[in-house]
């Protein structure tokens, strides 16, 4: 068999992509995670264990869900359906299940409060939004293209659509002048800075409402982004992911309404990514789709998803789940509800630390400006904070040098993973942190 | 690619161009030469033939280079290599399409999308294969409600056994998904999830993998990696193991969908290793050596190997033999190999299946070379769950896949469901052999079937389907007599078949003939409609 030749290399060279650390795992964003992981709080077995602020996860409207599945559960496990069951186990179809694509356009209507409508027709579903994000990236740009996203960005980003897809990502700087808004100057400034690259740039990635902000993007800067892609012929992603988490149901405007209202002049460059993870808790299912009003996107989009199908039970389930009007009309109001009355509690826990945050509107999270507590005004300043935090106060929460923020000093702080009296035990560690640095500055 | 083709139809134009050109040059020229006041346009026309030329090559490259399949990072203004240029694959790519999409400079033109997603492998919506599906669902056969309608042969689905894994799931379900508070319960499987899998599923996967290759060799949970169904399976080893640019070698016949989960997105390319009927469409490894010394001389990097066991379509078993010089082929080359063995427990015949996992062991030097790809949409009937397997003995493969496996992960409710069935012995057991049988059954008369009309299959020992021998009945020894007899198949007889074509066959009239998606009756009623094309093509030569 294997003759022993300790000349001969055994192990034949790996590809690039496996070698390279694009996955970007080596950041800030996940050390923390991993000091969470061997360290994690626990009310009664680990109360002073690292609590996790650093995941974007919604727990405060899971009991809904868990509900609706008890009571239901021959929708998951074909109790009565034998027939049901033999097409769902062999339906490995890219077109999805028709109910479930129906079932999701209804559901991100009701979102929107009806103000757009979605065609199922013009759905494909992925296994999650990363597999969303990545695909509309292999589909919209080639090897060496960029796309532009403006700062601060979600994390994953850059492992998500430059790994595999050779894409770059081109930052969009905004800063506190202008609220962390986009402002045309800033889209045109990195327009060219893609040009003097010599780097095509295919398509504008935005996230709204937005991570990390946590604030939803005005009308008026949606309809200058949307602007700005028509005028370069570029394509427009929006990552609408936390559409079902704004606090209030008006304040969010879907780039879908904005197409409507211009009789959707200039739609089959616009394209938006939904899921499930976030607006119903349920990451663990991993549901995302593509929404497209561009049909070869859509083609082949779909033929693409045979790389990252959802499994025909779970789209069976949610089928069912999300056309229960009664249960989606109710979850969506009171998960509203509960996620407003998390932020002004984290709001207001901060601002008793006389630490201030980010006008917030939605998402799971809050924009913290931690920058007068810095040593020095700098990304290496804020790391440092950052690492106090985490080892010494034993919070997980995100530097906004991982979100390419340009300005050092902010953090983002999720506040729906975990249960109020966790969220209490946090606030008071960053109330008595602050105290002490106050004191530590003052001697 | 199609910068191989586009260079041969853009030369004719330079041609052209450079004749005419020629002459508006030489004339002012030999006005200079002779002093009549030539010597402005002389140097003047050349210079602007020469301005043009650039901006032609120019605007040229641009397109070229958009359609090129670059090194990942790059900046976009490098070029492919030459020696990459000819790619028999992807010949078929409508040329036209994708010239159409490419962004036309002005920005009122449509938006275009990317060079990626205009060259969709051959194999796209017009190949047999999809319209072979196509026809099957608008007009699907059914023994009461539509018995002219086309019958499907062309899935190699299971449905044989379906009513086993029905059965259970009737009776267990509901407890299997709900069972227990906690990590278990459904608020456990609704949270974000370690990306490659729960670890129990992991465990039970192993296990099953064990017991559908006859508990000769135990699989390691940590050696795992799931993903979202093979096809992923397959792309991210391709990813993972070659570079943009470079090849596999893969032996022919093989499942089309190779050409999509490899190519595609990727950039690599697959090198057909040709197998013939002669040798029972064995792999030789004389053949694979060929390949691989004129992929060199191309200058195409070849970085592994992908068999098939049992293979598709011809439903081979590699023998251990044959195993182990495949592994002394890539060390000799020191490239990898990837063993696609996702019908393992779909064997029927009196051979036994050996698996790559079972000549490899722990200590062996060659471990890193070998990776196995494995899924639950064969062996256990359950395609739509979507549920794929890599197995590797290379820490650093399952590392980058593991990571890489985000983007094609596994619902976690699902994970629940299949722990608690894989995890019931019994069940499992019953299913492995009842599903044998049911396969075995079903093979022997669909091949007596076609031998009564004088057709004849090679032995096939595993999968759900059998390559039959159609070239007595075709009216030309080529690719175009193959397909002109695969149409009448589908409208005259209504029977939708894979042509050898389809699978990079390089003998014409081979045809795959996927049985498991029958029950008994329906092969009398197969049979007569092959007949009657048979008669038809017979009274024709």
């Amino acid at each position: 068999m294997a003759v022993l030749d300790i000349e001969q290399p055994n192990s034949a060279p790996l590809s690039t992509v496996a070698i390279s650390n694009t996955h970007g795992e080596d950041s800030p964003f996940f050390a923390g995670w991993k000091a969470y992981n061997e360290n994690p709080y626990d009310e009664l077995n680990n109360p002073s264990g690292v609590i996790q602020m650093g995941l974007a996860e919604n727990q405060v409207s899971f009991d809904m869900v868990e509900k609706y599945v008890e009571e239901h559960s021959e929708e998951s496990s074909w109790g009565k359906g034998a027939p049901g069951f033999r097409e769902n186990a062999l339906f490995q179809d890219y077109h999805g299940l028709k109910s479930f694509r129906q079932a999701m356009a209804g559901f991100m209507e009701e979102i929107r409060g009806g103000r757009a409508k979605f065609d199922p027709d013009k759905i494909v579903i992925t296994a999650g939004a990363t597999a969303a994000n990545e695909l509309l990236t292999f589909i919209l740009a080639d090897p060496g293209d960029a796309l532009l996203i403006p700062t601060p960005y979600y994390p994953g980003f850059d492992r998500d659509l430059s790994w595999r897809t050779g894409v770059n990502i081109i930052p969009i700087h905004c800063d506190s002048k202008s609220n962390f808004q986009v402002t045309p100057e800033a889209m045109e400034a990195a327009y060219k800075k893609a040009e003097s690259m010599n780097t095509k740039v295919k398509g504008i990635l935005i996230t709204n409402p937005s991570n990390p902000l946590g604030a939803t993007i005005q009308r008026s800067v949606m309809e200058q982004i949307l602007d700005f892609a028509i005028r370069k012929n570029i394509h427009l992603v929006s990552d609408e992911i936390y559409s079902g988490s704004t606090f209030s149901s008006t304040e969010f405007i879907s780039i879908a309404e904005i197409l409507e209202a211009r009789k959707y002049r200039e739609a089959e460059r616009v394209h938006i990514v939904y899921s499930l993870s976030k607006d119903l808790g349920l990451p663990g299912f991993r549901v995302g789709t593509i929404y497209s009003y561009n049909d070869r996107v859509v083609t082949t989009a779909r033929r693409m998803s045979s790389f990252t199908l959802i499994s025909s039970q779970t789209q069976h389930l949610l089928a069912c789940m999300l056309s229960n009007k009664e249960f989606t009309q109710n979850y969506i109001t009171t998960n509203r509800e509960r996620l407003q009355k998390r932020y002004e509690m984290i709001i207001n826990g901060l601002r008793s630390a006389r630490i201030e945050c980010l006008k917030g509107n939605a998402g799971l999270f809050c924009w913290m400006n931690l920058s007068p507590l810095l040593e020095e005004n700098t990304k290496e300043g804020e790391l440092a904070l950052w690492d106090i935090i985490l080892n010494e106060v034993r919070l997980n929460i995100s530097p906004g040098s991982s979100c390419h923020c340009s300005e050092p000093g902010w953090f983002r702080v999720c506040f729906a993973n975990m249960s109020e009296q966790t969220l209490e035990v946090a606030l008071r560690r960053i109330h008595d942190f602050v105290e002490e640095r106050k004191k530590g500055k003052l001697n | 690619m199609t910068r191989f083709s586009k260079s041969r139809s853009s030369k004719p134009e330079q041609e052209a161009r450079g004749g005419g050109a020629a002459m508006r040059v030489i004339v002012p020229l030999q006005g200079v030469v002779q002093g009549r006041g030539g010597l402005v346009l002389g140097s003047i026309i050349p210079c602007v033939l020469f301005y043009f030329l650039q901006l032609y090559l120019k605007r040229n490259r641009n397109d070229a280079d958009s359609e090129n399949e670059q090194n990942p990072g790059g900046p976009n203004t490098t070029t492919r290599s030459s020696s990459s240029g000819q790619l028999p694959e992807l010949d078929a790519i409508p040329r036209s399409l994708s010239r159409a999409l490419l962004s036309p400079k002005s920005p009122s033109g449509p938006v275009s999308v990317s060079a990626r997603a205009n060259g969709i492998v051959k194999g796209g919506a017009e190949s047999p294969y999809n319209v072979g599906l196509k026809r099957v669902k608008e007009d699907p056969y059914d023994e009461l409600a539509n018995p002219n309608g086309v019958i499907q042969l062309g899935l190699a689905e299971n449905k044989l056994s379906l009513d086993l894994v029905n059965e259970w799931l009737v009776e267990n379900a509901r407890e299997a998904l709900l069972a227990g508070g906690g990590e278990l319960g459904i608020s456990g499987i609704a949270t974000y999830q370690p990306f490659d899998r729960l670890m129990e599923f992991k465990v039970a996967v192993a296990e099953f993998m064990s017991q559908v290759m006859e508990k000769v060799v135990s699989f390691n949970p940590n050696q795992i990696v799931l993903t979202a169904g093979a096809t992923p399976a397959i792309e991210i080893l391709s990813f993972c193991l070659a570079d943009s640019g470079n090849a596999f070698l893969v032996p022919t016949p093989y499942y089309p969908g190779f050409d999509r989960d490899v190519k595609w997105r990727t950039g690599v390319e697959i090198i057909p290793v040709p197998c013939r009927s002669a040798d029972n469409f064995n792999i030789s490894i004389t053949a694979l050596d060929r390949a691989f010394i004129q992929a060199k001389k191309r200058g195409l990097k070849v970085r592994g190997i992908i068999v098939s066991n049992p293979s598709n379509p011809v439903g081979n078993l590699l023998s251990q033999e044959t195993l182990y010089s495949l592994l002394d082929f890539a060390r000799e080359k020191n490239i990898h190999i990837v063993s696609n063995e996702i019908l393992a427990g779909s064997t029927h015949g009196s051979e036994e299946f050996v698996s790559m996992a079972e000549i490899i062991n722990q200590e062996d030097l060659d471990r890193n070379r070998v990776h196995i790809v494995y899924g639950l949409s064969k062996d256990l009937s359950l395609p739509g769950f979507r549920v794929g397997v890599i197995y590797s003995f290379n820490n650093e493969v399952l590392a980058a896949a593991k990571k890489l496996a985000r983007f094609s992960s596994i619902s976690a409710p699902t994970q629940r469901l299949l722990i608690s069935m894989l995890s019931d012995t019994k069940f499992v057991q019953k299913f492995i052999k009842v599903n044998r049988e049911r396969l075995q059954k079903m093979y022997v008369k669909f091949v007596a079937g076609l031998k009564r009309l004088g057709i004849e299959c090679t032995k096939s020992n595993g999968g759900f389907y059998c390559w039959a021998d159609m070239s007595g009945l075709i009216s030309s020894y080529s690719e175009k007599g193959e397909l002109e007899l695969w149409d009448k198949l589908l409208n005259i007889a209504k029977i939708n078949v894979t042509p050898g074509s389809s699978c990079h066959c390089i003998e014409p009239g081979w045809f795959r003939f996927c049985f498991s998606t029958l029950t008994e009756k329906d092969i009398p009623v197969v049979m007569e409609r092959i007949q009657k094309v048979s008669e038809i093509c017979k009274s024709r030569s």
